[in-house]
């Protein structure tokens, strides 16, 4: 344990050791508790008919039928649930002009995506709902569908034409003189890139159980969520319940990233169904219904220019992107925060200082898009990074040495970026140079070049990227959004010398309540397994955001930090008082109070809990023993705390097949404090996979009628272990001033970052063979196409 | 997930006599009920059908072996699947059981469209008859999937005599580029008494596109599909030539 | 579906080492049956169709999707579940090697993952790591990227092939 001598700021003990987190045990015996394991009497399950058509009006529906068959307790359409839930708009007000049709739980009477829900069928068992499903009888009028994004912008069919036009949000940004950059450059390279849409493929799928007390009007909602504290004020505004009588509890949650942190229809109708039918009511959707209506992300076009000296000097880029988002801007968070990242973050790890971009959000008769993991990282990472390889290339210049000329210098900071972002501190070239040794890029050079003389066309890319993290009440809050930025942690001291922490960050099986115990250790003094986490339910833990943009470490970790002091400070009051003692003599280490000269045992923490609880009548007459506390954290000093970090990756391209082959990935992160080394790995990993199935494989796939054409798992091609490469993790670490602890966020870093290193593997091996993709996926078709053999 | 109601189903598995693998007058008899598994890990498998036991093991996954069955494989004629194409390839025979008795189809005349076959309602696909390799023929199969399991984009059973490096009654049979399985003669042809080379390999893939005029699928085209067939042709013919 | 109500099919088999005998609906699945049914919700529906390896469960010894079987198809068979094998040990070493190397995030995939990682175990224990992976490659975890399960998976054989020496 500690030594006595490091109190009274932070000490080690357990942060910064690979401790294996200690809920991970119930899940390894399949003892797990996720939303469709849970068991209610009275339960009654919900499924839905859904729009077999982009855009149709619903011009008859007949549920009469259905409503007959066995086990069918209601069959409710659009209207008639309107009664029960109050429709949203997905607009911010920082997001200046962003515009919205309101959106209805169940659509009423027009259907604007393939899969939007527009009735729902309530049985006692869901293979008799499905059954049911059967005998809804519909007629339809077909509309014309919008898929194109250009097509979209041009308005040649306005899908809600009371907004007037198909965009939903518009931006623009110029900083700097980029005219007279681009004038001056000695080379301007330009290129156009197409992200293909895909999507989380949570394995487990939008799950949730309402229960509807009408005795109480009170609502209780088993979620798999990210943000518990979001959703109960969503419920109580939408259903028209006082957020005290709504509690949301979010049990285990199988996988989430992003997607289960929105507002989505059929989850709001399965909560109006409860509180109309007065019983508990279920929906899980099936695989299906999660391709057609779990958000989408990423659909890009995005046209970038780079102006550079002679010298390898970037000067200026310049930005013009595309994305179509559906026909609805997703609530709360808006469909407007992707594109507004993309805007944001081009460029980013650059000392350029001219700059301009603009940026179109249209609307589209596809499914919705939203916030998925990394949110625009990984489209801006990859629009510069993809643009930079080109460049280098045709100076004659190392793709490295390009950036290591081009980075941010280490020692620059604070620093601020023409798009108008703050750098608290960042490392890229110690990163840069981590990263060139830890693969041995000299070697691989080498390796590369003589194996191309043998017909092996192996590539080398790299990706540069920084991070948003940690964000403040500037992304959502001062949007007006209803989403909590600071997070908070009550810890209490159990009469047994066990400690309870409750905290409002969530545990989608990222680690978080194995760091927050590792964090509450440390702080009162000890050991993990005398400390337990709870999250997940906002009858019990304090109010706070959740689990979204990279900020449960960092955010909810440091008020589990202050709040772990607090209690420490409080047991040793206790303590002195028992032993009648100066407090600045004590300490709490090892399950004890202990002295703080010599380290010597004073009492079990056990008996500082006995006290306190059943004996404090032995105590001094006006003391009165706090042995819970609760400390909030919210960032305040800069809008967020941007991590950095670089990747690479090395990949061999078969010229014949156009298959690539990854054959190892590596990645640099500075997140700041790593509280544990073997989580954050993992959340790198599991993110840098899912950036590499962007690159290779995941794909939305839709027909001009906006008919998704792969809505399931054989035909979305999710990555797979068999085509995966080992996939090496270091780290530099600059923690940041801003908090204590000095954590930044990880969750999203491999994301960003893969995508791009990827393309430029695949890009670099290409080269001599004269092609060059630009397209993700980057399917074997592509590469064909780009080399000319089809 | 509702993709398919059937009014009638009718559980087969229990029929232990619809499962194994034996030679018999001739030819390896395997039972429509054998498992992926039981080819895998056969001996006689391997040595009187090597096709058979190259193409099983990219078949899904060991999860999937465990329970699929090549009469399952060959009744339900996926045009990606292995069988149907390496059946095609060693013109195996069906054995067919209905009401009036049993029949035998030969794989040439079994695979009609696409997942329609020459079973007619009230038939039970009963074995496949595979020929049993003969003196100086030799096997290959290759395919391409994105994904280690998935169906194949193209792949192709190929089936070959080789005597003093000549090579003659080359058989091709190629998965994923039509709505069945596709014998490719005109391509076998260009080979026919040939001695492996790279003008013989190029004539093959050549006359390959007089056989095959593929059908795009959801990530590549019709045009793409025809030059990953030729490139599998050729390393096919490597493979066999070596 | 136009037809009467399915028919009930009387089940018998061994789950878990229990005998069971229950009317099963002929239409239900055996992984919807054994969650349903008997509670024992560790084994996951993911992709319904049999591609994901969610609901992996073994059945008389071998590997099999829960979701590509029938209920009724279980009669006269030997089931075993996550909840089972981790009862009786079978899965001890591998659940242990899982949780030390964080070879699991969510947990969702975990249970069936570990069914696939023990038949490897049991029936291909030499295997490399490229094997390792190539045995797993019908299971998805969106998690993880794999690198830390197929750690896991090698540390056990490298553990069993130690043993073996000694």
């Amino acid at each position: 344990m500690n030594a006595p001598e490091k109190l009274p700021t932070v000490r080690t003990g357990y942060i910064g050791k690979s401790e294996p987190r200690p809920n991970a045990k119930r899940l390894l015996q399949g003892r797990g508790a996720y939303v469709d394991d849970l068991r209610f009497p009275r339960l009654a399950h919900v499924v839905y008919f859904r729009s077999p058509y982009a855009h149709a009006k619903l011009k008859k529906l007949d549920l009469s039928k259905a409503r007959a068959q066995p086990g069918v307790i209601a069959t409710v359409d659009g209207r008639a649930l309107a009664e029960y839930c109050t429709p949203w708009v997905g607009v911010l007000a920082h997001l200046k002009g962003i515009k919205s049709p309101p959106q209805h739980a169940i659509a009423i009477e027009r259907a604007c995506w393939q899969g939007e829900a527009m009735a729902a069928i309530v049985a006692e068992t869901r293979a008799q709902a499905e059954d049911a499903l059967g005998h809804v009888e519909a007629e339809w009028e077909e509309l014309p569908v919008v898929t194109d994004m250009e097509a979209a912008l041009r308005g040649d069919h306005v899908i809600h034409p009371e907004l007037g036009d198909n965009v939903c949000f518009r931006r623009e940004l110029n900083a700097g003189e980029v005219d007279a950059a681009f004038a001056k450059a000695d080379l301007v390279v330009e290129e156009t890139y197409d992200f293909g849409r895909h999507t989380g493929v949570c394995l487990e799928t939008r799950s949730i159980l309402a229960d509807y007390n009408a005795a109480e009007h009170s609502l209780t909602v088993y979620q798999a969520t990210q943000a518990p504290h979001m959703m109960q004020d969503i419920f109580s505004r939408h259903l028209g319940i006082p957020e005290a009588s709504v509690r949301v509890i979010c049990k285990d949650v199988g996988g989430s990233y992003g997607i289960k942190v929105h507002v989505y229809p059929d989850e709001m109708a399965a909560a109006a169904l409860s509180v109309m039918l007065r019983r508990p009511v279920k929906f899980v959707a099936d695989r299906l219904e999660s391709f057609l209506t779990d958000i989408h992300a990423r659909e890009h076009r995005a046209k970038v220019r780079l102006a550079v000296s002679r010298e390898g000097d970037i000067l200026a880029f310049e930005l013009d992107d595309l994305t179509g988002i559906g026909p609805y801007s997703v609530y709360p968070r808006t469909s407007g925060i992707e594109g507004n990242q993309v805007v944001n973050l081009v460029g980013g790890p650059y000392k350029h200082q001219h700059y301009r971009a603009q940026m179109n959000v249209v609307f589209t008769n596809k499914n919705v898009t939203c916030q998925y993991r990394a949110v625009g990282h990984p489209i801006a990472v990859a629009l510069t990074e993809c643009i930079v390889d080109p460049a280098a290339a045709r100076l004659g210049m190392d793709p490295a040495e390009f950036r290591r000329r081009n980075l941010i210098a280490d020692d620059a900071y604070p620093y601020s970026f023409p798009s108008g972002l703050k750098f608290e501190r960042l490392s890229h070239h110690k990163t840069l140079d981590r990263l060139l040794q830890l693969m041995d890029y000299k070697r691989l050079r080498a390796e590369q070049k003589a194996l191309r003389q043998k017909g092996v066309y192996r590539g080398i890319g790299l990706a540069a990227m920084i991070e948003v993290t940690n964000p403040s009440p500037a992304f959502y809050g001062v949007g007006g959004a209803r989403i909590s930025a600071q997070d908070g942690a009550t810890i209490r001291l159990e009469p047994t010398g066990m400690v309870t922490v409750m905290a409002s960050v969530t545990e989608q099986g990222q680690g978080t309540e194995g760091i927050f115990a590792q964090i509450a250790a440390t702080a009162v003094g000890v050991s993990m397994d005398k400390v337990r986490v709870i999250t997940g339910d906002t009858g019990t833990t304090p109010y706070g955001g959740g689990t979204w943009a990279s900020r449960g470490a960092g955010i909810g970790g440091e008020a589990v930090l202050q709040a772990g002091k607090a209690l420490r400070s409080n047991i040793l009051d206790v303590a002195a008082a028992m032993l009648n003692e100066d407090k600045a003599q004590l300490d709490v280490a090892g399950n004890a109070i202990v002295s703080k000269a010599t380290g010597e045992e004073r009492l079990p923490l056990a008996e500082v809990g006995r006290v306190g609880y059943f004996r404090p009548d032995t105590l001094p007459m006006k003391f009165q023993a706090e042995l819970t506390v609760t400390r909030h954290y919210t960032p305040r000093e800069y809008p967020f705390a941007f991590t950095n970090g670089m990747q690479a990756s090395l990949v061999e391209l078969d010229p014949e097949t156009g298959f690539v082959k990854l054959l190892k990935h590596w990645c640099v992160e500075d997140c700041g404090t790593v509280i544990n080394p073997m989580l954050v790995d993992e959340q790198i990993r599991g993110g840098i996979v899912q950036g590499i199935g962007a690159a290779l494989w995941e794909h939305c796939l839709y027909d001009d009628n906006g008919q998704l054409l792969n809505g399931n798992l054989a035909d979305y091609l999710v990555p797979m272990a068999g085509e995966l490469p080992d996939i090496v993790v270091a780290h530099v670490s600059t923690p940041t001033r801003t908090s204590e602890l000095g954590a930044k966020g990880v969750g999203e870093a491999g994301t960003s970052g893969a995508p791009a290193a990827v393309m430029n593997a695949i890009n670099d091996a290409l080269a001599p063979l004269g092609a060059r993709v630009a397209a993700q996926p980057c399917t074997p078709e592509r590469v064909l196409r780009a080399l000319g053999k089809v | 997930m509702r993709l398919s109601s059937p009014e009638l189903l009718v559980d087969i598995t229990g029929l232990k006599e619809l499962s194994g693998i034996r030679v018999q007058n001739g030819v390896l008899r395997i039972g429509a009920l054998t498992r992926h598994c039981d080819i895998e890990r056969s001996t006689e498998v391997a040595r009187h059908v090597p096709l058979l036991a190259q193409a099983v093991v990219h078949v899904a996954h060991v999860a999937i072996r465990n329970a699929g069955t090549l009469g399952g494989s060959i009744a339900l004629a996926d045009p990606a699947a292995e069988y149907p194409a390496c059946a095609l390839a060693l013109d195996a025979t069906f054995v067919i059981a209905g009401a009036s008795g049993e029949r035998r189809v030969a794989a040439r005349d079994f695979f009609r469209a696409l997942y329609s076959t020459a079973l007619g309602s009230g038939e039970l696909l009963l074995a496949a008859e595979f020929p049993l390799l003969e003196p100086g023929y030799r096997s290959a199969f290759i395919e391409l999937a994105r994904r280690h399991g998935d169906y194949a984009i193209v792949g192709v059973a190929a089936h070959v005599r080789v005597e003093r490096s000549m090579m003659s009654d080359l058989r091709l049979a190629y998965l994923g580029v039509g709505a069945t399985p596709v014998r490719a003669r005109r391509a076998a042809a260009a080979l026919e008494g040939k001695v492996y080379g790279p003008q013989v390999v190029a004539a093959v893939q050549d006359a390959l596109g007089k056989d095959i005029d593929p059908m795009p699928d959801l990530y590549h085209s019709g045009a793409t599909k025809l030059h990953l067939a030729r490139v599998l042709t050729g390393r096919a013919l490597a493979a066999l030539a070596q | 579906m136009s037809q009467a109500p399915a028919t009930e099919i009387e089940t018998t088999f061994v789950l878990n080492g229990m005998p069971v005998t229950r009317l099963v609906p002929a239409r239900q699945h055996l992984v919807d049956f054994l969650r349903e049914e008997m509670g024992l919700t560790g084994s996951h529906t993911a992709c319904e169709h049999g591609v994901c390896g969610a609901c992996t469960l073994r059945v008389d010894g071998e590997i099999v999707r829960g979701c590509l079987m029938l209920a009724v198809q279980a009669n006269g068979h030997r089931v075993d579940t996550i909840e089972g094998l981790s009862d009786s040990g079978e899965l001890a070493a591998l659940q242990s090697a899982f949780h030390e190397r964080n070879a699991l995030q969510c947990g969702f995939c975990t249970p069936g993952m570990l069914m696939a990682a023990l038949d490897l175990v049991k029936n291909r224990p030499e295997a490399t790591r490229e094997q390792i992976r190539e045995h797993l490659s019908g299971n998805y975890c969106r998690c993880t990227g794999y690198h830390a399960i197929v750690d896991a998976v090698e540390a056990v054989l490298e553990a069993r092939r130690e043993g073996a020496k000694r």
